[in-house]
């Protein structure tokens, strides 16, 4: 299972075991991490699970779709080159050490 | 600033509350009361991907055990109250303990409406994840199902069960598919949808009785048998509690646009509260928009509620979603697949859209801002919007 660092924008760390084929939303709900709404369900209907991805993984994830792209016009904190919503963030077995920065507000 | 928070109900709305208490600084103490053994859960997949197994047990939960411990958020599982002692500013448990409040969340939600007086076996309801798995035990067995009401629960019931190789018949009083919340045209959509896929509709026909077997009885004189008949109705809200305290009740509990009560301490969301100006929404959406506004007002932030609501249901291989109300509308035009509803004022009321996230994310925005569009507009697929929206709306 790959380790997922999830980090606030406090500065606090979480380091999370996220299985393959599950979601970085996903790690962080189960798992209580703080920062990651997600009100929808992963369903990529809220933009309440917006995240700033570390800019080293950026390109190695496959880029966000057409409704993310939308949705990510409604995010509450700005929007960034490196925002995604984390609920459309695949889990694959190379990402180890994936760098996941949580904003100051999702509402 | 407030000492403690009691929020009676653990469901979409209670849960919400209490997490977004926490998100918005509150310090004092929140105690949350929830009837069902578990902690709180997502309900929208027990009638879609739980019941074909694409979901599972460990994704109904919220947040784990954990997260309510580190959040200082007392939570009450299988614990019910039974009273509401408004001028002590405490609610009773079946228990016989007591819990003060300073503030007090009414969000007991609502329960289903019941076919029979008594319950049949192979007779059952859909609304929380126990009623869930035991559709889906039962539904392991079975090589045919009944789901009577063709609103959202039992049309996703159908859907389900059809994927997993059921035979499905649906019974409905209604004459068309979801016909209370959506567009004749969107109907028209979801007949065709569960016709090919095999699914009798059986509409514009009532349940006359219900038997062991399990048997039904249409008025019409069709009878029709089944291992598992699911009955999705509708479903009443859980107002006991608030009217046998004297709090005003309609259809539902009656709150201000700011959640309140008749008691000022005392609010009221999800779907037992029915708001000014709003009625009552049977929606997530509403319930997660109005337990941030309950939030922020107690730590001092007044926010009333005026979001836009949204809803959505999946079936087979068509996901609808609406934003806006349907059935407040007067006229719709197509848009391509899509349906745009005006109010009798001739402004925009609601838009359905089938597979289609971007023109939903897009139609949420222009009801929210309320940017004027004509029928005629909405109509013409030449017709752009993007440059009617400001680029955010916060």
């Amino acid at each position: 299972m790959p380790t997922i660092i999830y980090k606030t924008h406090d500065g606090a760390t979480r380091q999370v075991e996220v299985p393959v084929g599950s979601t970085v939303m996903q790690g962080a709900v189960k798992n209580g991490v703080d920062g990651i709404i997600a009100e929808c369900g992963g369903n990529c209907m809220c933009a309440t699970c917006h995240v700033y991805v570390d800019a080293a993984w950026m390109e190695k994830l496959e880029p966000a779709g057409d409704t993310e792209d939308a949705m990510l016009e409604s995010t509450a904190a700005e929007r960034l080159p490196n925002s995604r919503l984390s609920c459309q963030i695949k889990i694959t077995a190379d990402m180890e050490g994936l760098v996941i920065m949580t904003p100051d507000s999702q509402y | 600033m407030a000492q403690g928070v009691v929020v009676a109900g653990a469901g979409q709305a209670g849960f919400q509350v209490a997490t977004s208490l926490r998100t918005e600084g509150f310090q004092g103490s929140i105690t949350l009361i929830g009837d069902e053994p578990e902690l709180p859960y997502n309900r929208p997949p027990l009638s879609k991907g739980f019941l074909t197994g694409k979901e599972g047990e460990d994704d109904l939960p919220f947040r784990p055990a954990s997260y309510f411990e580190q959040h200082r958020i007392d939570m009450r599982m299988g614990a019910r109250v039974t009273a509401l002692r408004r001028t002590e500013h405490e609610v009773v448990l079946a228990s016989g303990e007591a819990i003060a409040y300073d503030f007090l969340v009414l969000a007991t939600g609502a329960r289903v409406r019941s076919i029979t007086r008594e319950p049949i076996g192979g007779l059952l309801y859909l609304r929380t994840s126990e009623d869930a798995r035991r559709i889906k035990a039962l539904m392991a067995g079975a090589d045919s199902m009944i789901a009577i009401g063709a609103g959202f629960i039992g049309l996703e019931a159908a859907a389900a069960a059809s994927k997993v190789g059921k035979r499905v018949t649906v019974v409905a009083v209604e004459d068309r598919p979801m016909g209370r919340v959506v567009s004749p045209l969107i109907s028209e959509h979801f007949r065709l949808l569960h016709e090919r896929h095999g699914v009798r509709l059986m509409l514009g026909d009532a349940v006359e009785r219900v038997e062991a077997g399990v048997r039904v009885t249409l008025k019409s004189g069709v009878v029709l048998e089944a291992p598992l008949v699911v009955a999705g109705i509708g479903v009443i809200p859980n107002v006991e509690l608030a009217e046998a305290s004297g709090l005003a009740i309609g259809n539902g509990i009656l709150v201000d646009q700011y959640l309140r009560t008749s008691d000022e301490a005392i609010f009221s969301i999800g779907d037992c509260a029915s708001v000014e100006g709003h009625g009552r929404l049977e929606s997530i959406q509403a319930a997660v928009d109005q337990a941030r506004c309950v939030a922020a007002t107690i730590v001092g932030k007044l926010r009333a509620y005026s979001a836009v609501p949204w809803f959505w249901t999946e079936q087979f291989e068509s996901k609808l979603q609406i934003a806006g109300i349907p059935s407040g509308c007067a006229h719709f035009v197509r848009r391509g697949d899509s349906v745009y509803g005006f109010r009798r004022d001739g402004t925009l009321g609601a838009v359905e859209s089938i597979n289609k996230p971007v023109e939903h994310i897009q139609a949420r925005k222009l009801l929210e801002t309320k940017v004027p569009v004509t029928a005629e507009q909405a109509a013409d697929l030449g017709f752009d919007w993007k440059g009617l929206l400001p680029r955010r709306v916060s």
